[in-house]
Parts: C-alpha cells; sequence; structure tokens
C-alpha cells in the first residue's frame, strides 16, 4: 500500500478532503465495508432447486463457492413462491451444511452399546446378503390353493415422500421385483 | 446535508429501509431465520419463555429480527368462556428490527467510527472498527443494539449492508412470505405505507396507524418504520421515542470543524513530508 | 395454511388484500385464524357434522348451482330400490354384515346396473388392501347409460337421497355436535354460497391432517360434495386444494411406495381377484365403462415393459406372473404389529422417522427392536436409528440395549442439493432440481443406494434358476448407475423400438411397443425435453404459467377444467373463463391445456353401447369417472358408505348426537393388548389434538437438528385454556402430562384464550392441543405426542386416527422410569373399571 492510498484511506483525510465533514457517513467507511458485497454474487455457480420441506415446492437458488453451500434463497422466477421461503425454507443452508450431519455409515451390531464405524461398500454388501437371506428365508411361492403370491413379507420399508419421483420409481421397481410388498411412505401417515 | 444524504457521500443513493407491514404478518419468524443464515448470526439460546410463540425475547446482538406475538383476549371469567362467541379475539403479530433512525444515537456516541451512516442512509457497525466500548447501547431509545457476549463487540441489522450494495434485498424482506416486510426507498415506502392505512380504514380497521414514518418525531423518522394495530407500547416499541442525543448535531458540528482544523495540520505534514 | 404452509398462505393475504372472505375453521386460534375475517372454533372429529350442515343449508335453501349439477354431477341418477340411508337405519347404511364390520354394496347401486355388486367379502378384501377407491369408480362396472331424473324430482335420485340424508344436519344440529353457534355457522353458510356460482367461486384448501381421522376420507369427500353442488370444481378459483406437508408426498403416491399401488394407480395384483392378467386387467379398466381407465391395459402392458424390458413378452403376460401379490392388509401399521410379532425380519427407513412421527410411538419402537436388521438412510442420527440407545422404552426397562438384537445401520443421504431429480409438489406439478453440488463424505442418494443394492443382490443370485429369483434376474436394471434424467425418461416411457421418448400417455400401447413407467407422467419428457425443468420466470408469463414446470397428466394445470365451460363449450362468465369450445376451429381451447379430448364437440353424443373413451359425451366433464359424472353419491367403491355420515371418532367424550351408531362401523381395528384404545370414561375427560408449528417439521429429524429452527420453538409444550388450567392446576410455563391408555408424556403448558371450552350436546368440552414435533434425539429434545396415539384407520386409505383422541391432563411432570408403565396401567385399570 502506498502512502498516498494509506493516507486516502484515513477517515481524517476523507472527512477533511470529502463531503462528509461530520466523519460519520463516507469518511467513516472502512476499507471492510468499502469492499462488501454480497456472497452470492462472487459463488462459482448457482443450482436451481426447490424446497425439501412441505409440498408447496418454493423455488430455490443454491449457491456453492469452492465446494461449499454458501447460500440457500428463494427463487424470484417461481411463479409459485414468488422468492419467499418461510422458516424451515430459510434454514435449507444449516440443513445442509450442519456439522451434525452423519458423513459416515454408523452401524450397530446386534446387542451393541454404541455406534461403530463402517466403510460404505462393507456396508452394502452386508445389506444386499441381508436382504438375500431374510427374502430367502420367508419366501412364498403360491397360497394354500395354489394361487401364485411370489413374495417375501420378511421385509419392509418405510419412506419416500421427500425423496425424488425417480429415487421411488428404482425403490418400487427394485422391491417389487424381489417379492417384497410391503413398502410404504409417509402418504400412508 | 438533506435527510436523503445523511452520510455525506459524493455520490449518495435514494435512502432505503423497511416498512413493515404487521397487518399481514403470520408470525412465521422466516425473517430471523433468514437474517441469520446470511449474516452468520449466532444462535440465541433454546429457552422456551412462555411469551405466546415468542422464544426469541427481543431484539439482540444475537437476533436482529424480533417476531413479536401479542394474544389479545376478550376479557371473561372463567365461567362465563365456554358461552362467550367465537373467534372475537385478536393475535397480534409483528417482526421488530434497527430502525435506522434519521437522528441515530448510537451513531452519535460512537467514539470509534464504527457506525456509520452508509450511502444508502442506513446506519451500520462495521465489526472490523468496533471495539466493543458499549457507548452506543444505551443511547438506542429503542434498545436495539447490543453486545455480544463472547466477543464484546456491538452488533444490529445492517439492512443487509453487503446485499444492498449490489442490488439485491436484504434477506428478511425477500424471504417474508406475506410481504409483511417490504424494501425499498424510504420516500416510497412511505407513500406506500399511507395508502395502505387508507386501505385498511376502508375496510374497517380503523386501529391501523404508521410508527416510525414521521420526520418530525423524535429521531427524525426511521428508515424502518411499521403499520401496527394498536398503540406501540403493547408491542413493546416506546411510543415516543427521543434520540438522547438530540442536541448533539449542533455540538459535533462545532467539535468537529475544530478537529478538522487539528487533523488538516497533520495530514498537511504528512504530505509535505513525502519524499 | 399459515402454520404449515407459509408461502402458500401469500395467495390468501393477497386475496384478502383484493376483498376476499377468509374462514378459518379449527379447534384451535392459529396464525391463520390472526388473519381470517372469521374464525370459527369447533371440536376436532366433527367435520362432517358442519359441512353436513353446509350441504342440508345448501340443499334446503336451493342454493346449488343448479345447471352445473344437472349437466356435470350424478345429481339427477336414479338409484335402486334396495338403497337404505343412516335416517332409516340409525346410522347404518343398507348391507352392513356386523361380522365383517363391511358392506355388501350391492344395494347402493344405480337403478338398472346389472353385476352383483361389491359384497361383503368383496369389501372385506378392499379395506385390507386399501383398494376401494382405486381407479375412481372402484368397484362394479357402471353403466353408461344410467336412468336419469333431470327434473331432480324422482325421490331415489341422488338430489332427493342427499337432501334426506342431510335433512337432520341443520344448525341447531351443527351447534350441538360441533359446539359452533348457529349465526356463526349460518355466515359461513352464506359467504361459501354468495361467492359461488357463474360469476365468482370458492376454494376449499384442507391439510392432510384431515385423512388422519377414522372418517377421513369421507371428511374430504363432504367437501367435494360441496364444492361440486357450488359448482366450483374444474373452475379457476375453485377445487378441494390438499396442502400436503411433504415436498413429495404427490409424487411418492403417484409412482408409490405404497403396499398396495403400481405406478400410475395401478393395483398391486391381489392374489384372489386378480390371479390373472387379464382379470387384472379388466379390474382396472371396466370393459362396459366410460372413461380413460378403459386403456388400463396399454398402462399395464407398457409398466411392465419398462420393468422388465424384453423379457416381457406377449407369451409370458408381459412378466405379470412375476409380480409379487396381496392376501391382506400390508399397510405400515399391519407391519409395526407383525415386527412386534417377530414376522418381520429386515426393514428399511428411507428419510423417515417412525419413532417420531407414527402414531402409538412405543409399538414403533418394541417393533424395531425386533426385527433382524434395520436400515435408515437420513441426514441426521434420527430417533428411529437410536431408539435402541436412547429411546423412551430404554428409561423404562422395555428396551435393555445389551438385549436388543436389530443390527442397524445408518447409512448417510444426500440432500436435496446433493442431487438431481423431481419433486412433484401439492398441486401435481413436477419441479427438476438441478443438483449444487456433490455429497459430502459417505452421503449418497438414494438413487445410488438402490441402483447399487440392486446390483449387488442380483450379483448374488446371478446364474440362479429358483423361479422366485427370475424377476430380479430379468428386471431392466442396467449396470452402470443412472443419472435422475435417465430414470425421468423411463418414467416418461420411450418408443421400445427407436428409443424416442413418448410425448403423450395417449401414445402407450398394448403391444409391447412402448415402454413407461408412469403413465400418467408420460409427457414429461417431451420431446426428448425435460419438460419439468422449464423456468421461464413467473413474471414474464400468464397467471397460469404453463411454462414452469410440468404437472400430471399431460401438463394440464386444473383437473376436469371441461366443467369450466357450460354444457355448450361456452365459459360460465367471462370473469370465469378458463378451458372452452372454438366452433371456428373446431376445438377445445383457453388458458390451460383443456382436460378433454381436443376436438371432441360439446354436442358429441356417444353411440349406442360405446365404451370407454368413445362413451364419454360432449359434455361429461369426469372424464375418469366410470359414468363421466361428478359423484355426489358413491354407488360404490367406498368402503364406509356412499354419503359421508357424521362418526364420532374412535375415542370420544360423547355419544352421536345424530344416530344410534357411535363411531365409524366399517373403521379399521386391531384390537389387541398393546394396541388400548381408550373407552368412553370420566377418566379421559378431555379431547386432544395435534399439529404441526411453523418453526418445525414433521417428526423434527430436519429441523429440531438445526439451530435456527431449534431456537424458535425450544421446547415441546401443551396449550390449554384458561378454564381447563383452572379445572386442573395447571400453571402457565409450568410443566404438565397428559394421558391415554398407551402412554403419558410432558410437556410445558401454555395457557391461552386460543383454545376455548365448547359446550358440546348440552355439556362442555375442554380441547388441548400439542405439537407432535419432538423426540429423543437433537439440539432440542422431548416427549412425543404421537406416543399418546392408538392404532384405528379410516378403512378406506388405511390412514391412522391421529388428529383426535381422549385423555387426560395433571400438572406436573410425568413419573419417570418403570413407574411411569405401573401409572399408564392404573389409568387403564380404572377406565375399565368404569366402563364395566
Amino acid at each position: 500500500m502506498g502512502v498516498r492510498t494509506w493516507i486516502e484511506g484515513w477517515p481524517v483525510y476523507r472527512q477533511l478532503t470529502g463531503t462528509d465533514p461530520l466523519g460519520r457517513g463516507a469518511a467513516a467507511q472502512s476499507p471492510r465495508s468499502r469492499d462488501l458485497s454480497a456472497r452470492t454474487g462472487s459463488a462459482d455457480s448457482m443450482a436451481r432447486s426447490v424446497c425439501p420441506y412441505c409440498a408447496v415446492g418454493c423455488g430455490q437458488r443454491i449457491f456453492v463457492k469452492d465446494g461449499e453451500v454458501v447460500q440457500i434463497e428463494g427463487d424470484p422466477d417461481s411463479p409459485i413462491s414468488r422468492g419467499r421461503l418461510c422458516p424451515k425454507g430459510s434454514a435449507s443452508k444449516s440443513l445442509v451444511t450442519s456439522d451434525r450431519r452423519v458423513r459416515g455409515v454408523l452401524y450397530r451390531r446386534p446387542f451393541g452399546t454404541d455406534w461403530e464405524e463402517l466403510d460404505l461398500d462393507t456396508a452394502m454388501g452386508m445389506i444386499a446378503d441381508r436382504v438375500v437371506a431374510a427374502r430367502a428365508a420367508t419366501w412364498e411361492d403360491a397360497d394354500e390353493e395354489g394361487r401364485p403370491l411370489n413374495r417375501t413379507l420378511g421385509i419392509a420399508s418405510l419412506g419416500g415422500a421427500t425423496l425424488d419421483n425417480e429415487e421411488n420409481y428404482l425403490i418400487k421397481k427394485l422391491f417389487t421385483a424381489l417379492g417384497a410388498l410391503q413398502i410404504e411412505n409417509q402418504a400412508r401417515i | 446535508m438533506t435527510a436523503d444524504n445523511l452520510g455525506g457521500w459524493p455520490d449518495p443513493q435514494p435512502r432505503m429501509g423497511f416498512f413493515t407491514d404487521t397487518s399481514v404478518c403470520i408470525g412465521c419468524k422466516a425473517c430471523e431465520v433468514a437474517c441469520k443464515e446470511w449474516n452468520a448470526v449466532p444462535d440465541d439460546g433454546f429457552e422456551l419463555l412462555g411469551h405466546s410463540y415468542d422464544n426469541t425475547g427481543g431484539l439482540s446482538a444475537n437476533s436482529w429480527r424480533h417476531v413479536a406475538f401479542i394474544e389479545q383476549p376478550v376479557p371473561t371469567d372463567v365461567l362465563a368462556e365456554a358461552e362467550a362467541g367465537p373467534g372475537d379475539m385478536r393475535w397480534l403479530m409483528m417482526s421488530n428490527v434497527c430502525k435506522h433512525c434519521t437522528h441515530a444515537g448510537c451513531l452519535d456516541v460512537c467514539p470509534t467510527g464504527s457506525l456509520f451512516r452508509t450511502e444508502f442512509g442506513t446506519v451500520v457497525v462495521q465489526e472490523d472498527i468496533c471495539n466493543g466500548c458499549g457507548y452506543c447501547i444505551p443511547a438506542c431509545p429503542y434498545g436495539v443494539i447490543d453486545q455480544r457476549k463472547d466477543d464484546g463487540r456491538a452488533w444490529k441489522c445492517t439492512l443487509c449492508y453487503d446485499r444492498v450494495g449490489d442490488g439485491l434485498t436484504p434477506a428478511c424482506a425477500q424471504a417474508c412470505p406475506t410481504r409483511s416486510i417490504q424494501f425499498g426507498e424510504v420516500g416510497e415506502l412511505r407513500e406506500r405505507a399511507a395508502a395502505r392505512v387508507e386501505a385498511l380504514h376502508g375496510q374497517g380497521v380503523g386501529e391501523a396507524r404508521l410508527y416510525g414514518h414521521d420526520p418530525d418525531d423524535g429521531v427524525g423518522g426511521n428508515g424502518a418504520f411499521f403499520l401496527l394495530l394498536d398503540e406501540p407500547e403493547v408491542y413493546g416499541l416506546p411510543p415516543d421515542p427521543i434520540v438522547p442525543t438530540r442536541d448533539l448535531p449542533a455540538m459535533w458540528r462545532r467539535a468537529g470543524l475544530a478537529g478538522l482544523a487539528m487533523a488538516a495540520a497533520v495530514v498537511v505534514s504528512f504530505l509535505g513530508g513525502r519524499p | 395454511m399459515a402454520e404449515a404452509h407459509p408461502v402458500g398462505f401469500q395467495y390468501v393475504v393477497e386475496a384478502k388484500n383484493r376483498g376476499a372472505t377468509v374462514i378459518h375453521i379449527d379447534p384451535r386460534f392459529t396464525r391463520t385464524s390472526a388473519l381470517a375475517h372469521t374464525y370459527v372454533p369447533m371440536r376436532a372429529g366433527a367435520d362432517i357434522a358442519f359441512l353436513g350442515g353446509v350441504v342440508n343449508y345448501i340443499l334446503s335453501n336451493e342454493k346449488d348451482f343448479r345447471e352445473y349439477v344437472v349437466a356435470y354431477t350424478n345429481a339427477s341418477m336414479i338409484v335402486g330400490e334396495g338403497f337404505r340411508d343412516t335416517e332409516d337405519l340409525d346410522g347404518l347404511f343398507s348391507g352392513y354384515d356386523p361380522e365383517l364390520n363391511v358392506y355388501d354394496q350391492s344395494s347402493w347401486q344405480y337403478e338398472g346396473q346389472s353385476d352383483e355388486g361389491q359384497q361383503e367379502g368383496e369389501a372385506h378384501a378392499d379395506r385390507e388392501t386399501a383398494s376401494g377407491l382405486e381407479q375412481e369408480s372402484h368397484g362394479p362396472p357402471v353403466p353408461a347409460d344410467v336412468p336419469r331424473d333431470p327434473t331432480l324430482r324422482h325421490p331415489r335420485c341422488v338430489y332427493q337421497i342427499l337432501k334426506r340424508h342431510y335433512a337432520r344436519y341443520t344448525p341447531e344440529m351443527v351447534e350441538r355436535v360441533c359446539g359452533v353457534p348457529p349465526e356463526k355457522f349460518l355466515e359461513v353458510c352464506a359467504a361459501w354460497t354468495r361467492n359461488s356460482g357463474r360469476e365468482r367461486t370458492t376454494a376449499l384448501v384442507y391439510s392432510v391432517g384431515w385423512t388422519q381421522h377414522s372418517v377421513g376420507v369421507q371428511y374430504i369427500r363432504t367437501g367435494a360434495i360441496i364444492q361440486l353442488l357450488l359448482g366450483n370444481m374444474g373452475r379457476p378459483g375453485g377445487g378441494v386444494m390438499a396442502l400436503r406437508g411433504h415436498a413429495s408426498i404427490q409424487g411418492s403416491t403417484d409412482i408409490p411406495t405404497l403396499f398396495n399401488l403400481l405406478p400410475g394407480y395401478l393395483p398391486m395384483p391381489h392374489h384372489r381377484q386378480h390371479e390373472t392378467f387379464r382379470q387384472w386387467v379388466d379390474a382396472i379398466r371396466h370393459p362396459e365403462q366410460k372413461g380413460f381407465w378403459a386403456n388400463a391395459e396399454a398402462y399395464a402392458v407398457s409398466l411392465l415393459k419398462a420393468y422388465f424390458g424384453d423379457a416381457a413378452t406377449e407369451q409370458n403376460d408381459w412378466g405379470y406372473g412375476w409380480l409379487p401379490r396381496l392376501t391382506g392388509d400390508h399397510g405400515t401399521y399391519q407391519q409395526v404389529l407383525d415386527m412386534i410379532d417377530g414376522k418381520i425380519k429386515g426393514y428399511f427407513l428411507l428419510g423417515q422417522n417412525p419413532a417420531v412421527g407414527s402414531a402409538h410411538g412405543r409399538a414403533q419402537r418394541l417393533g424395531m427392536a425386533n426385527l433382524d436388521w434395520l436400515v435408515v438412510r437420513d441426514l441426521f442420527a434420527i430417533e428411529s436409528a437410536t431408539f435402541w440407545k436412547d429411546g423412551p422404552e430404554v428409561a423404562t426397562g422395555e428396551i435393555v440395549p445389551e438385549q436388543c438384537r436389530t443390527e442397524v445401520f445408518l447409512m448417510p443421504a444426500a440432500s436435496h442439493a446433493e442431487k438431481e431429480g423431481t419433486f412433484t409438489q401439492t398441486q401435481r406439478l413436477l419441479q427438476w432440481r438441478e443438483k449444487a453440488l456433490d455429497p459430502p463424505g459417505d452421503c449418497r442418494s438414494e438413487l445410488w443406494f438402490f441402483h447399487h443394492l440392486g446390483r449387488l443382490v442380483r450379483e448374488r443370485l446371478a446364474g440362479s434358476t429358483l423361479p422366485r429369483d427370475q424377476a430380479v434376474l430379468r428386471l431392466n436394471w442396467p449396470d452402470e448407475e443412472p443419472s435422475g434424467e435417465d430414470v425421468l425418461r423411463e418414467i416418461n416411457g420411450y418408443d421400445v423400438a427407436t428409443g424416442a421418448a413418448l410425448s403423450n400417455f395417449t401414445d402407450l400401447a398394448a403391444d409391447g411397443t412402448t415402454a413407461c413407467g408412469c403413465w400418467i407422467y408420460s409427457g414429461v419428457f417431451k420431446d426428448g425435453v425435460n419438460q419439468a425443468a422449464r423456468r421461464k420466470p413467473g413474471a414474464e408469463q400468464d397467471w397460469v404459467a404453463r411454462e414452469w414446470g410440468w404437472a400430471w397428466p399431460s401438463d394440464r394445470r386444473t383437473l376436469y377444467n371441461r366443467a369450466s365451460a357450460d354444457p355448450e363449450g361456452r365459459p360460465w362468465s367471462e370473469r370465469k373463463k378458463y378451458v372452452w369450445w372454438d366452433p371456428a376451429a373446431g376445438e377445445w381451447t383457453g388458458y390451460d391445456v383443456p382436460d378433454f379430448e381436443k376436438t371432441k364437440p360439446p354436442s358429441y353424443r356417444p353411440p349406442e353401447g360405446a365404451s370407454g373413451v368413445e362413451a364419454i359425451a360432449g359434455d361429461d366433464a369426469f372424464i375418469m369417472q366410470g359414468d363421466g359424472k361428478g359423484w355426489l353419491y358413491a354407488p360404490s367403491g367406498l368402503i364406509d358408505g356412499p354419503m359421508p355420515t357424521h362418526y364420532e371418532p374412535a375415542e370420544s367424550p360423547i355419544g352421536n348426537p345424530l344416530y344410534g351408531q357411535g363411531a365409524n362401523p366399517a373403521r379399521k381395528r386391531y384390537d389387541r393388548d398393546d394396541n388400548p384404545l381408550n373407552p368412553a370414561s370420566p377418566v379421559y375427560p378431555y379431547v386432544f389434538s395435534t399439529s404441526r408449528l411453523t418453526e418445525h417439521h414433521t417428526a423434527g429429524g430436519m429441523s429440531r437438528q438445526l439451530a435456527y429452527l431449534s431456537e424458535l420453538q425450544p421446547e415441546m409444550f401443551v396449550e390449554v385454556s384458561p378454564a381447563l388450567a383452572a379445572e386442573r392446576g395447571l400453571e402457565h410455563h409450568g410443566w404438565a402430562h397428559v394421558i391415554t391408555s398407551r402412554a403419558a408424556i410432558e410437556a410445558r403448558v401454555l395457557v391461552t384464550d386460543r383454545l376455548r371450552p365448547l359446550r358440546v350436546d348440552g355439556r362442555v368440552i375442554h380441547q388441548i392441543w400439542m405439537p407432535y414435533h419432538w423426540g429423543s434425539s437433537g439440539l432440542v429434545t422431548g416427549d412425543s405426542a404421537n406416543d399418546l396415539i392408538g392404532i384405528v384407520l379410516d378403512p378406506n386409505v388405511l390412514i391412522q386416527e391421529s388428529k383426535v383422541g381422549t385423555c387426560d391432563i395433571r400438572p406436573g411432570r410425568r413419573p419417570a422410569g418403570a413407574d411411569l408403565l405401573a401409572y399408564v396401567e392404573d389409568y387403564r385399570r380404572r377406565a375399565e373399571g368404569h366402563d364395566g
């Protein structure tokens, strides 16, 4: 920083030479204040999204900088929400960035008293093994009169009302092919 | 210096502010959350206050928007209650905020120049300047500005100075579902507010009135003013706020000139000493 | 609405500012009431009495929109001679079977309906499989030409039957049942009818707590009857609007993760009713009936082609034989009881927290504690993942971690920002979400999880020749991970030969040349373009905003919008014009996609013997109904009666003032020791209801974990009136506990005039209210209101009655540990003692 810059940045100099003789406005502006800008403007990217809470379907804009979500706010283009969000929608950045989020698989073994960490691939393999075994142990080919049943009542599932249509589609498709009928979601509740 | 250029800016912007219309406030508190998300304001503790649905309590260093809830039942005794006509109560809600006063006590007393008047006529604490002296706190006639316990500095609504500078709407007003919080040029907001009061009067809501809009009040009018449905005291607002430093501007003007004369000498000596 | 859907409420505020009258009916004064012109408090669980009173007001004052009613509803249709009303049978309709608690629906049919009708055996299966309402006109086919009396004078026409059914729902009866004074009730009736007709329409908005009653479907039907009588269906500013509470709960019904449904509301096959492909398809399409369900074979075959690809052939009935079969009730509550009984081995929870969010929390947790394994996919360590460690039953000693065998996998999920895909919001609008960034750590989407789970299971079963493994091995399940758009294309449907995206469900064929994952979503990828991703700013469009997202079916924003024009196809009024017939162009046109065949003129009348789409007349506005009309009276399908009737909640402090029959006779019950219901007893003297707070979301998994929401509502509380506080010695801001036969929970007390006692059936009824968001995990914790609730279900859809029950409330905190169980048991004994 050259001396002139330094001097010109000095409030009293600006108070003297500028339009703010009382030194409570322009002359008092700090370098940080002068350089302030909305972090949405300097984001690397902005995704057009939809609020994950209720079913009104408010538009959200998600701003990302350096691989982190830096702001989530209402999308003014949405004819549904017109840029507005409720307190939950407004808290979406906290939802996504919370340090309370679980980021690795947690495993509780039978009769265990605490969580253990588990590798994702190992966990996936264990779950697949259990699905295959539960299905084999509880499979029903036909009813007493010989009509087909093709099913297992040994597996159940609940969820889906905050999932994407595409996800629900795969869930239903896979479980149906596995003969798992007891697939339910919040819509029953 | 006009009311529109309170900060003596070479290229002043129109004065910006909030008009908060409590007649359409639904008490959702989106304003509180949106403010905290944008400004990274810490949470204010998890305590049930028992004041209707208000668990924020008031404006503070960690709450720059605060929604007040006032339940106004029709007085009935317990036995008669079952016989009382239904629905005959009011639940008032109001999102309170820093008023960004025309004559701002906090700014007047700030010795460091941390509090300053922006080019938009708003009053902002500069966190890189504030030294935590706390002079500003008793100087606010509304009890808005407050020190944060862990860092000692003073904090309050900045009217999202960073957003406004980029032509954006402050976070609270952008989120507000029912447009109870409206952001804009203060002059235009005052017109809008007057029209709204008139419309409500026309609809039989005779109790609608404005608060903080009047340039002739004890703080010279506010950059953030309100439409209320009852007396200000009901909402916890001072009925007739007076800036404690009302006579200060004239004093400052005199002191300022003396100070400037000294400072000028210093500057000249610096410049003179430049190689 | 302001409480649970604040952003949607902006339109109510705007309408109010433009002169609309806003009426709010709710047991307690809420943030919505605060902005309404009129607030009407009423007793929880008495909604049909109230709305039935409105029907009676409309009919006895002839306030119905007669031209609309005659043209577009079944008001003029004649019902068979055998029908008996609840007025004749003291609260039962004809055909009741007291052993199975269901109806033989034969006598409810239209005159001349040839079929045997829905007999009690079928009705029983329908109740168990929640299928009564599938395909709009479920049950026996409705003939295309029902006898009618357009003068509405025939004593057995629907109009007259309706009039008799509701004749006793007078303002005085409404007051007696609901606790609403006649002048308040009549104010609502006057406002509603005044604002309906040619020039004006009224919207009925409800939140889906309405579904959470043992008579929930009939609540909504009563609303629909009013809206049909007043001509408010299919018209702008009208309708019955469900405000759903989860981002894609509409989507998760359309593309269901529900036991009884396949995508597009096709029924999951029943082992007896749908043994063969032909039986299944005919049960959906009703060969002689009118309407678009007639093409169901194309929808069904295309789904099987999407599922099984080349393995689905005409020779093997498109793989129909591989589909699993229902035998009865496999719903979530039956599942939980089966878990307690040790019948279920593994359980997946996908963004769902039943330990807090489902009725009878204790049963939920005890069920989960008796599994082999549990997979929880969530963002946070929610109560349903940690019940073995810190659930309420650990405190009572009912769950001992060292003895609890359930193996738990907590799999971290991707958030909405970390994946692409569509949500279907509450008005059937699909909106595409762009992915903002990758999920952190081992967090993954459901798309990822299920793709790989399928891949791993298929790897393990590869080469198996067992019949049971053929379906999953022949599943159209690519090895590479699909993108969200890949899956949306499959949902949309494609030409099997070329792979080209289909543009509408009318392109679907029954010959295996098309594949389509959900027929009602066909068109979402029209022209190979993701239509759900359209985002033309609202400000640059008209008010219908058709270039934002995509609405099913066929991008129609308002269903049944043919009804927005008169029978001749002209708008009912200039002010309410929406979709109309353009005689010069020979087609339907307007602001929306017409919900009618584009070039079928209003004057069209089907030829003799026509069925299906051909049988839809030019004035049959309700094109999915078997008779083309809006149903004021349901001649079949509904398990609990052709017309809504006031029944008391399963738990009520009073008897039914209208009939000898108290609660819904067809309600679904689970009579078990671990699911006790409160008898009518002074031991449980008060009525309670639960709902949401603005500041929290459902079971708290997405709100009690966040500081900025937790601080706004940090503690579980209960709201009581000053009168009840005085009666029970409850102190504002102090502690109280609430007791039912299932549980006792504690909460802080808010004494407030927003709750008030009502005078019902000659006595004072106190109501209390609680939010249901709290549980044992999170930044803020507390007892769960759903622990108070028992399991009793609506018979049509198997949704629980969780919005009303009876209880006691006492000052102070509840007992802790094993003492809590003894305390609840003592209440039960006293209540039963009194009862006996």
